[in-house]
């Protein structure tokens, strides 16, 4: 399989982003309903993985979908017109942004957390019998990984000699619990006992992600049995947008934040309940939480993926201005298309 | 009595149950986030966060419960019981029955359901008739929040597994997390008097209600309505539009539909002789065809109608609404029964 430059992944990356933050603006607008989980900070996981695919590979995707659907090729204006609720959105406005999916392009997401595995697993054994060489790709993260189905998979999987590559994006959370605190082992670890491969990339650095991504479909391909790609990186916008965890702990003194705390005080020092060594715990545990919430990597930040690969393309004299520009004008051209004939309330 | 949103009042039957019974343990992803003044209060031995791991944290429940803990288990939504089901069906429900008898679950599965704020099919289905068909299982859905404590407390007493489900458009704490996100921009037809009200405090006067007890929220003489939850507020809303037009209905609210009161529905329909079912679960093999059967097997034949959903929910959110049971629907399904 041909390799991206840079140049090429970044800009992947940065449709990827303009397209999630154009999203945002309609949610916010009140024009798409629903939880919104945005992919920012994955981007170059989804350029990375994506960009490695052939027709014919299947793809299972979450309810953080849009990124690798973005890289994927699948058309903007009718998956804007979809989480717009419109009768010719990309699934006739039934599925909305949790489960888009097309079958031209042989990608589907899913809500469910976990249900990428066994789905990705079935792509891929129709690949073996129907695709020789096509392989069924999964996203999931960190947090489905614990899931029974997913499990499941990391046996069935080796059971059928599948050729099946699960992209593991580990962000560190399982929804807003530390994944770290309900996870047993090294995810790695775990798909290595059950005689997968495994390689790990760091989520920042987009050629070192397809680097990896164009090893292991290589050897799914060739039927050497399925194949984990271990990859790090920020979840920048909380668990979904408004994710009241992530905003009370970057406005430690809001409103929200305040009441919340004194829900917990109140009820800290009711009588009747766990002992005081407990009840410090508790506390100690919530402030933990919500440290790791504040600490997480901001949009722009030194850690955001997207920055990361800006500047890299910058020092290797790429066009980023360009690319910038013309990323900007193609979402920008693609939201103002899906617009069209719909009535927008606030305007 | 005091004034409580109807999470609220769940949460404060868990709690004022949580203090008196220390073999109540908390489970479910996110808890200690989710319900911070209780792991505040009980601590990390009580109320435990879960792995993203439903078949695994229900079932562990299940066990808990047979060997002398009484687990409250947390899903996000009841579309997830999908994946933990073979621990309610195979085994939390059967126990009793496998053992004649003489070994019980005591297990509370609480779980938001229902639709009305856009969040597709996966997320806003409420699957009560599916659990209901099971034996062993009781499930009930309040749809004040007076009855979300009263049925809560009562939960937490029962000596067998208990599945509450919270319609999420009652419930302002959900509808806020999932619906909202705090904008503005977005509005929900949410029924006012099933989102906030007067509870009564343990050791009141309806503190507990009982399981298979319908409440008659409206009287008439012309055609009974049963439902539960948002569908009951609905169908007051609407008997309202129609006693405008000279249709006098009887609003029934269910409340608990395993076990289910037949004796109050078939009451009301000996005086009616017209049932119009309002149900936010699927048409068809649900709560609407069962309440048919039971006035046959009343050996009455009531005329009848149902208003239901009939396919995967829509996401596209005016087709939801249409989708999901509403004012103009219930008035039309009850007008045609008049004429």
């Amino acid at each position: 399989m041909q390799t991206h430059g840079l140049a090429e992944l970044y800009r992947q990356m940065g449709r990827a982003r303009a397209f999630e933050l154009a999203v945002e603006r309609l949610w916010r607008r009140g024009l798409i309903s629903g939880e919104m989980h945005l992919g920012t900070g994955e981007e170059a996981v989804a350029a990375g993985v994506v960009t490695q695919l052939r027709a014919g590979d299947g793809l299972a995707l979450t309810h953080r979908c849009s990124p690798a659907l973005v890289v994927r090729g699948v058309p903007l204006v009718p998956m804007l017109r979809e989480m717009l609720g419109q009768s010719d959105g990309l699934c006739g406005g039934r599925a909305g942004h949790m489960h888009l999916s097309s079958r031209e392009h042989l990608v589907a997401c899913s809500g469910i957390v976990g249900a990428s595995l066994p789905r990705a697993a079935g792509f891929a054994l129709a690949a073996k019998r129907l695709r020789e060489g096509a392989v069924g790709v999964a996203f999931a993260g960190d947090g489905a990984m614990n899931q029974g189905m997913a499990l499941e998979t990391l046996n069935l999987a080796v059971a059928w000699s599948l050729p099946l590559l699960v992209v593991c994006i580990d962000n560190g959370w399982a929804i807003t619990t530390r994944a770290g605190s309900v996870t047993a082992g090294e995810l790695g670890a775990r798909a290595e006992a059950f005689g997968w491969t495994v390689a790990r990339a760091d989520g920042l650095e987009v050629e070192e992600v397809q680097r990896a991504a164009s090893e292991l479909l290589a050897r799914c391909r060739k039927g050497k049995g399925p194949a984990l790609l271990h990859v790090t990186c920020p979840r920048i916008d909380g668990h979904f947008l408004g994710d009241p965890l992530l905003e009370q702990s970057r406005h430690l003194t809001g409103s929200a934040a305040k009441q919340t705390l004194g829900r917990v005080m109140s009820a800290a020092v009711s009588s009747g309940g766990g002992g005081a060594l407990q009840r410090a715990a508790s506390m100690v545990k919530m402030v933990g939480t919500m440290a790791k919430a504040r600490r997480e990597t901001g949009r722009g930040d030194r850690k955001d993926p997207l920055r990361v690969a800006h500047q890299a393309v910058k020092r290797a004299g790429g066009a980023v201005d360009v690319i910038d520009a013309e990323v900007e004008a193609e979402i920008a051209s693609a939201v103002e298309r899906a617009l069209a004939g719909i009535e927008v309330r606030d305007a | 009595m005091r004034e409580l949103t109807f999470g609220e009042a769940i949460d404060k039957a868990i709690e004022d149950a949580m203090a008196r019974d220390a073999s109540i343990v908390l489970c479910g992803e996110d808890v200690p986030l989710l319900r911070p003044a209780l792991y505040a209060r009980f601590g990390a031995d009580r109320v435990l966060a879960a792995p993203i791991s439903e078949a695994a944290f229900l079932g562990a429940a299940a066990g808990a419960a047979m060997a002398g803990l009484r687990p409250v288990v947390e899903l996000y939504m009841v579309d997830f019981v999908a994946v933990a089901l073979d621990a309610l069906l195979n085994h939390a429900a059967k126990l009793a029955s496998f053992s004649d008898g003489d070994w019980s679950c005591p297990l509370l599965l609480r779980a938001p359901c229902g639709g009305g704020y856009g969040d597709g099919g996966q997320h806003g289905q409420t699957l009560w008739g599916m659990l209901a068909s099971i034996p062993g299982l009781t499930v009930v859905v309040p749809s004040t929040p007076a009855d979300a404590y009263g049925l809560t407390t009562t939960a937490l007493a029962h000596d067998g597994p208990v599945v509450l489900l919270e319609p999420k458009l009652l419930s302002a704490e959900w509808l806020e997390f999932l619906g909202r996100g705090g904008r503005e921009t977005m509005t929900f037809d949410v029924p006012a008097e099933g989102a906030r009200g007067a509870v009564a405090q343990a050791g009141e006067d309806g503190a507990a209600v009982p399981f298979g007890a319908a409440a008659v929220r409206r009287a008439g003489s012309d055609v009974t309505i049963c439902s539960l939850a948002v569908g009951v507020h609905r169908a007051l809303q609407a008997a309202e539009r129609l006693g405008a037009e000279g249709v006098s209905c009887e609003v029934i609210d269910l409340r608990s539909l395993r076990p289910l009161d037949v004796e109050t529905v078939v009451a009301s329909l000996r005086k009616t002789g017209r049932l119009v079912v309002v149900d936010e679960d699927y048409r068809e093999y649900g709560l609407s065809g069962e309440l048919a059967a039971v006035a046959l097997e009343a050996k009455l034949t009531p005329r009848f109608a149902r208003v239901c959903v009939e396919d995967t929910l829509p996401y596209a959110r005016e087709r939801e609404l249409a989708a999901l049971p509403n004012v103009a629907r219930i008035c039309s399904a009850a007008s045609a029964l008049m004429a």
